[in-house]
């Protein structure tokens, strides 16, 4: 059986500027695929050539087989774009059943959409109420119930949480996994690396429209450090020591960065060699690494630069 | 999928009230106002186009037809050779007057008394230019003084013979009483102005009949030229505001979502101008009705012509405001875009000033406005009460107007297809 989505060498450029640059990927049913990349990385245009809205310059994407375009693959599609897609003056029953009927839906096909739709997103109640009386995370739940009244298969959400308070945010990633739960697959872009490890199945860390790493978090950061973590030690005018110990300055300046395999042992030596030079420390991190090390370390840059 | 895209704009629609005042409130004021103004509004047309059916055929008539198309302020057709076609070309519209030389005019044409001694000339008139008439009366007495001095000369003998009798001092006094009370006459202009009971001029050197043949009936001739014009002028703004309703949801996404559903370009498209269209339908009803109801604007018993206008005319609109749309980036570039076309189109299509009191260059250049062939058919149908098959040419100008407009803003669209 055909997945999900299977893009090929997806390419796709605006004059002489690359945005997206061969990439190629799978998606696997009830699996929720983190893009993950700063703003500008392509994955935004990489969502809209999986919907249509963008014709790729090369590459094929297969949708449970379908050509991209196709009515078949736009009925398993739901897209849940960036902005708050509604109609603010119209209440929140009014855009789903708007939208609901876009995607063909009608009669008791709808209402019963249109009830589940509300409840998944917890608006029931304000469910008469005009949109642009709602808060950010209400704008927000209802742009992602709006794009799920056709009970697509494949979802395609892209920086869902954009603009939400942290409760709300929590309650999104609770509607994502209930998402999951129902084996429904899962494109799910974000420059939130939280938002990464807490909700993604594998992670594809994409960087100048290209795909620079792909896997389950685990594995990347294992591919990436082995089993070393990272310590920063916060003190001043102490670059040739801490090169001396293997350091390197941290990008901010004022700490510097240790890799270490055996913290117990490593730590302790670095902290005696310093109290050793004098070196007044401030303070000091221990820290595992996680997806935006990873990132930092392929590409050199933070994540949210 | 039409249905409910148009059900949509109407959603949309209730809930704003600012574009609800301006489809229905603001047209109505604006109407209102200017029918107000100009609602007995004293025009004029310079030059005058009129034309002159000589049926006399004689020396005299012949010397004063030329006369007349000697006159800097009249262009004078000659080509009509009965009254009933020369009437027909005042009640269509294609002159504002028609004269009538009659059988018998050359005998006599001149007065000096209110007794008319030849056959009287006939002037045919359109009560919506009302002051055409009197302009043409006034420019006869001129060309008759011009072209006919012989025949002043006889009438002079004529009054001489009957009046004096001889050069004895009775005679002369008699003459010189008859003079005075001519010069008295002359002198007055109201006096000799004055309409006569059968509703013509006389006391001028030509008597004339007037007669109005189109609209003697209609108690303030403009307001049907204004519900029609201003009518025109709203539906452009809010068709073009409907057809912006596709910036905002480029803009916030909307589109996007719309455009990935089972909804195409094309779909959405002719939802926008169904929306569009029958919005504009239901403000020219209400402008109408408003007409109907303040101004005696007899939409009931023009009620086909009103529908076949109505119709075709939303449809252009629609059309041009989706095309507006399509072609503009944002919001405002599409608002300071309307305002110009809307204003321009408006102004020479003849919504804000009737086209008729227009140089006539101004005239033929408002034919490459839609307003100004919309206005022509709704004037057609209320003003000159001819049949709705008379539409013909309005209607199929109208819908060539709103398919042509309707390629280019699928053309233009494209840019929202794919990037």
């Amino acid at each position: 059986m055909a997945p999900p989505l299977r893009i090929d060498s997806l390419a796709k450029s605006y004059g002489n500027r690359p945005a997206l640059a061969g990439v190629s990927l799978e998606v696997a049913e009830g699996e929720i695929l983190g893009l993950l990349g700063p703003n500008g990385a392509g994955k935004t245009t990489m969502i809209r050539c999986v919907v249509g809205r963008v014709v790729p310059s090369a590459g094929t994407i297969q949708v449970f087989g379908d050509p991209v375009g196709s009515g078949a693959a736009r009925a398993r599609i739901g897209y849940i774009p960036q902005e708050i897609a509604l109609y603010g003056r119209l209440t929140a029953a009014e855009n789903l059943g708007v939208f609901g009927r876009y995607n063909g839906l009608s009669g008791e096909a709808l209402d019963t959409a249109m009830q589940s739709c509300l409840e998944w997103a917890g608006l029931q109640e304000r469910a008469r109420e005009p949109v642009m009386s709602f808060s950010g995370g209400m704008k927000r739940r209802l742009n992602m119930a709006a794009g799920l009244l056709h009970r697509p298969r494949l979802i395609l959400l892209d920086e869902p949480t954009t603009g939400v308070d942290p409760q709300s945010r929590q309650r999104i990633y609770a509607m994502v996994e209930e998402l999951r739960a129902q084996g429904v697959s899962v494109i799910y872009t974000t420059h939130y690396m939280e938002e990464a490890e807490r909700l993604c199945d594998r992670v594809a860390i994409i960087d100048h429209g290209k795909i620079i790493a792909m896997g389950a978090q685990a594995d990347l950061v294992r591919q990436s450090f082995g089993t070393r973590s990272e310590l920063t030690v916060y003190c001043d005018d102490a670059a040739d020591w801490a090169a001396s110990m293997g350091g390197a300055p941290s990008a901010g300046g004022g700490s510097y960065r240790f890799t270490v395999t055996d913290p117990a042992l490593e730590i302790a030596k670095i902290l005696e060699s310093a109290r050793a030079k004098s070196i007044r420390v401030r303070d000091l991190t221990f820290k595992a690494p996680n997806l935006e090390s990873v990132f930092l370390h392929l590409t050199g840059r933070e994540l949210r630069e | 999928m039409i249905l409910d895209i148009i059900r949509t704009g109407f959603m949309n629609l209730r809930r704003d009230r600012g574009a609800l005042m301006l489809s229905f409130i603001v047209p109505i004021a604006f109407f209102s106002i200017f029918a107000g103004i100009f609602g007995s509004r004293k025009g004029g047309t310079d030059p005058i186009h009129m034309v002159v059916v000589d049926e006399d055929r004689s020396e005299f008539s012949r010397r004063f037809v030329n006369a007349l198309k000697g006159e800097a302020g009249l262009r004078v057709e000659t080509v009509r050779q009965d009254p009933a076609s020369a009437e027909q070309a005042v009640k269509a519209g294609d002159v504002s007057v028609a004269v009538i030389l009659p059988k018998g005019f050359g005998a006599a044409p001149i007065s000096f008394s209110h007794e008319t001694v030849g056959a009287r000339l006939q002037i045919l008139n359109d009560s919506s230019d009302p002051i055409a008439a009197q302009v043409v009366f006034g420019l006869i007495q001129k060309a008759a003084m011009i072209s006919m001095p012989d025949a002043m000369a006889t009438e002079g003998t004529r009054m001489l013979d009957r009046y004096s009798g001889g050069l004895t001092p009775v005679q002369r006094a008699r003459i010189d009483s008859s003079m005075a009370a001519l010069r008295s006459h002359l002198d007055a202009p109201r006096d000799s102005e004055r309409t006569d009971p059968a509703g013509g001029l006389s006391g001028g050197l030509i008597a004339a009949d007037i007669r109005d043949v189109v609209g003697e009936n209609k108690k303030n001739p403009l307001v049907a030229f204004y519900a029609a014009g201003i009518g025109v002028m709203f539906l452009l703004f809010s068709a073009s505001a409907a057809g912006g309703a596709m910036l905002d949801e480029a803009d916030n996404g909307t589109l996007d979502r719309i455009l990935s559903s089972r909804v195409t370009m094309t779909t959405l498209l002719l939802g926008k101008l169904g929306y569009a269209a029958l919005l504009g339908f239901l403000q020219l009803t209400v402008m109408f009705l408003w007409g109907a109801f303040a101004f005696r604007v007899e939409l009931f018993r023009h009620l086909d012509g009103f529908l076949v206008m109505a119709i075709v005319t939303s449809l252009a609109s629609a059309s041009l405001g989706l095309c507006l749309a399509a072609s503009c980036k944002t919001r405002a570039q599409l608002s300071s875009l309307t305002t110009l076309v809307v204003l321009v189109m408006s102004a020479l299509g003849g919504s804000m000033v009737p086209r008729f009191i227009m140089p006539e260059f101004l005239q033929k250049i408002g034919f490459v406005t839609f307003n100004a062939w919309a206005i022509d058919g709704f004037t057609k149908i209320f003003w000159r009460e001819e049949p709705v098959t008379h539409v013909w040419l309005q209607v199929v100008v109208l819908l060539g107007a709103a398919v042509v407009f309707f390629a280019v803003a699928r053309r233009l669209a494209r840019r929202w297809e794919v990037a």
